[in-house]
């Protein structure tokens, strides 16, 4: 039960003063220009760019800035501000095959067309930290290497060559299904699906794509492959005509190769999960592939039996702006649902006091019961 | 090259705040149906459609609302209109349609053959935009139902002739069926499903 | 031109701008000293584009997430109409774009800005792309076998 009260409008106004007294901090240290968040903590503008589902990097700093740095609340205003404005239309599906690369890796091939390309990765640094960081050291620019890069092939393609993995099928005339237009029913499209995930919380997918890999789904995956850069993209204006070049963003993607022992509805072969992000988030896109292949279970003719399998687990969970609001619900005013459970729980002792003092009075009897059983 | 600047233009002076005016007007004739009001803000859509069903279009329509234009207002013309002033598309078939505009009601398609919703989606169902000849001179139509002060009485002019019966249809099919909103010049009215339609008295 | 050809070459010209900044572009329009009187259609206004992605990389579409844009129409005394839209929340950027798109329906008009506006900007953006293919490429793993077990 909710009652109306009305007070706190002083305290609130001047939490809101203290909070920003707070997210300014020490005056004599200089403020934070969103040039710098874009530039220097840009992997953390990336999550809040992905999971806010709006590509602004601009946008996703000053949220990160008037966050004091909670990515999820950050996430929050990005997620708020967007439903500010109207959608002028969708545009073509980004053709990453076509991306600017700035990383891609496989795990599947040492040779593959293109090469192993590692771009600007953490994986070979060794985790100490770097106590250098701490001033403003002279940073020189990356090396760079002449001639022709070699086109970079797809995974898929090559295992497709000999039919051993499963096809992607066509671009359908149909649109595909919204998320932010039509509330949830399930079974999810593949494509809904992928929608949530990719806005979906990082941790939450990791979680449970980690779990997949610990036996909480059959999935034996390979990182088939990996990539980070930028796709063009256009959108048809009909006023104009045709598609209309928008610029470019960044995305990262990731294809998980699955061994698939087969089914009634399938025959042996690799199959895919797969992972698309906004921006350079490789974690992300890996444990959103994790999660997409598990989500295929029945599709693909596998027994549920799992949480990542577990359509409406994992879609209606990955939010993490839904569960922020759900789980913070609970700071406000139930004081009156309080004072009735308090009144419930007084009675219920009440009433156990009395069934305690009435046993009491025949417990010589159950003692000799018990004594003669013995 | 002046033709096609011709569909670029009139569309609302001030986009959002004229845009934001009719939004007011029009919940405040759905919420008071069969009441006649007028479009403030300026409009000046291509013929046959006149000024009021434009604004309505101007003000509800947009890029996820698909469209259906009845034959006397299909055409390039008017489809290049609300793409640039809307960013609608046409549906791809009237019952794929969340709003309709209709120049000549009384030869369009009955009602129940648009959205109708559904149980737990009522408002999945489209809102149909007549332009009718006038607001006087038709057949009385008394109505009652949430929103009218004991009776409201309309005689618009230009209905489709079987009105009366397809509206009784409409009303049992509640909490689905569509919403009208009627047009004439820059006037206008709603009528939402929830307004039944009563035999007149005097 | 034919119609084909001058689509190429507008969206062409539209894909450059699209990227350009906004302060070298002012910067290159200033220079050229084309001011032509307009009026604005429509905007700048901003608005947001659902980005779609395909399943899998090359299957059916999805919807990935949203990313703001922004648009102008413009109108010149003349008539022409140039259209604007791009990433990101530039209005003067957008603007400008627009005027471009409309001065360049005139041919000559259009050929005179790709030379001395568009082409500055397009050599600058390749350079940096090249920039990027570079050191992407020096990051290339270059595998040498060392031995080669037999079992």
């Amino acid at each position: 039960m909710y009652v109306a009260v009305k007070g706190g409008e002083a305290a609130i106004d001047n939490a809101h003063r203290l909070l920003a007294d707070r997210r300014r901090g020490d005056r004599s240290v200089p403020a934070l220009t969103l040039d710098q968040i874009m530039e220097q903590f840009a992997l953390g503008v990336d999550r809040v760019m992905s999971e806010g589902s709006l590509y602004d990097r601009r946008l996703a700093a000053l949220a990160v800035k008037q966050a004091r740095g909670d990515l999820i609340e950050a996430i929050f205003l990005v997620r708020a501000y967007r439903t500010t404005l109207p959608r002028f239309g969708y545009a073509e599906p980004v053709e990453t095959g076509r991306m600017l690369v700035e990383r891609r890796i496989s795990a599947c091939y040492k040779d593959l067309p293109g090469g192993q390309l590692l771009g600007p990765t953490f994986d070979y640094t060794h985790r100490l930290l770097d106590e250098e960081l701490d001033g403003d050291p002279e940073v020189e620019g990356g090396r760079t290497r002449e001639g022709a890069a070699e086109p970079v092939a797809s995974v898929a393609d090559i295992l497709d060559g000999e039919g051993l993995i499963e096809t992607d099928g066509d671009l359908l005339p149909a649109e595909p299904g919204d998320i932010t237009q039509t509330p949830m029913e399930f079974p999810l499209s593949r494509a809904m699906r992928l929608q949530s995930l990719s806005r979906g919380d990082e941790g939450f997918l990791l979680a449970l794509g980690y779990s997949t890999q610990r036996g909480y789904a059959r999935s034996h995956p390979f990182a088939g492959e990996i990539r980070i850069g930028e796709v063009e993209v256009e959108v048809f204006v009909p006023e104009l005509g045709f598609a209309v070049p928008l610029g470019r963003v960044q995305v990262t993607e990731c294809q998980m190769v699955n061994q698939f022992k087969g089914s009634a509805k399938a025959p042996p072969q690799f199959t895919r999960g797969y992972g698309l992000v906004f921006g350079q988030s490789e974690r992300k896109a890996m444990a959103m592939a994790l999660c997409d292949r598990a989500l295929r279970a029945e599709e693909l003719g596998e027994d549920v039996v799992a949480p990542p399998q577990d359509q409406e687990f994992v879609i209606s969970h990955c939010d993490n702006v839904q569960a922020t609001g759900f789980v913070e619900h609970l700071k406000l005013p139930h004081y009156v649902d309080f004072q009735a459970e308090l009144g419930l729980v007084r009675q219920m002792r009440a009433e156990y006091a009395a069934r305690q003092a009435d046993s009491r009075s025949g417990d010589v009897v159950a003692d000799e019961v018990q004594e003669a059983a013995e | 090259m002046l033709s096609e600047a011709n569909t670029l233009e009139g569309g609302f002076s001030d986009p959002v705040l004229d845009a934001q005016s009719v939004f007011r007007a029009l919940m405040d004739a759905m919420a008071r149906p069969g009441s006649i009001a007028r479009i403030e803000a300026s409009m000046m859509p291509p013929a046959p459609l006149e000024p009021a069903a434009g604004a309505v279009a101007g003000a509800l329509i947009d890029a996820d609302t698909p469209y259906w234009l009845d034959s006397a207002l299909d055409g390039e013309k008017l489809r290049s209109w609300l793409a640039f002033h809307t960013g609608a598309r046409p549906a791809a078939s009237l019952s794929k349609a969340v709003f309709a505009l209709v120049a000549v009601p009384a030869s369009m398609p009955p009602f129940e053959r648009f959205a109708q919703g559904t149980q737990e989606y009522p408002d999945r169902s489209a809102t149909l935009v007549l332009q009718i000849e006038d607001f006087d001179g038709g057949a009385p139509l008394t109505f009652r139902g949430p929103g009218i002060k004991e009776r409201v009485r309309i005689a618009p002019r230009g209905l489709p002739a079987d009105f009366a019966e397809q509206w009784h249809a409409n009303r049992k099919r509640f909490p689905c069926g569509v919403d009208l909103v009627l047009t004439a010049g820059d006037a206008f009215a709603c009528l939402p499903r929830s307004a039944r339609l009563i035999p007149a008295e005097d | 031109m034919t119609a084909a050809e001058t689509i190429v070459a507008r969206k062409d010209r539209m894909a450059v701008l699209a990227r350009s900044t906004n302060a070298g572009l002012q910067e290159l329009w200033s220079r050229l000293g084309v001011g032509p009187a307009y009026r604005l259609l429509r905007g700048p206004e901003f608005g947001l584009v659902m980005l779609r992605g395909r399943i899998g990389g090359t299957g059916d579409a999805f919807n990935i997430g949203e990313a703001t844009v922004t648009r102008a129409s413009v109108k010149l005394e003349d008539g022409s109409v140039g259209h604007a839209m791009m990433l990101g929340r530039e209005p003067a950027k957008a603007e400008l774009s627009a005027v471009i798109d409309a001065v360049c329906r005139d041919s000559g008009m259009a050929a005179r800005i790709d030379r001395d506006l568009v082409e500055p900007i397009r050599l600058e953006l390749r350079a940096a792309d090249d920039t990027r293919r570079g050191q992407t490429a020096a990051t290339r793993v270059d595998f040498f076998t060392m031995v080669r077990g037999e079992n």
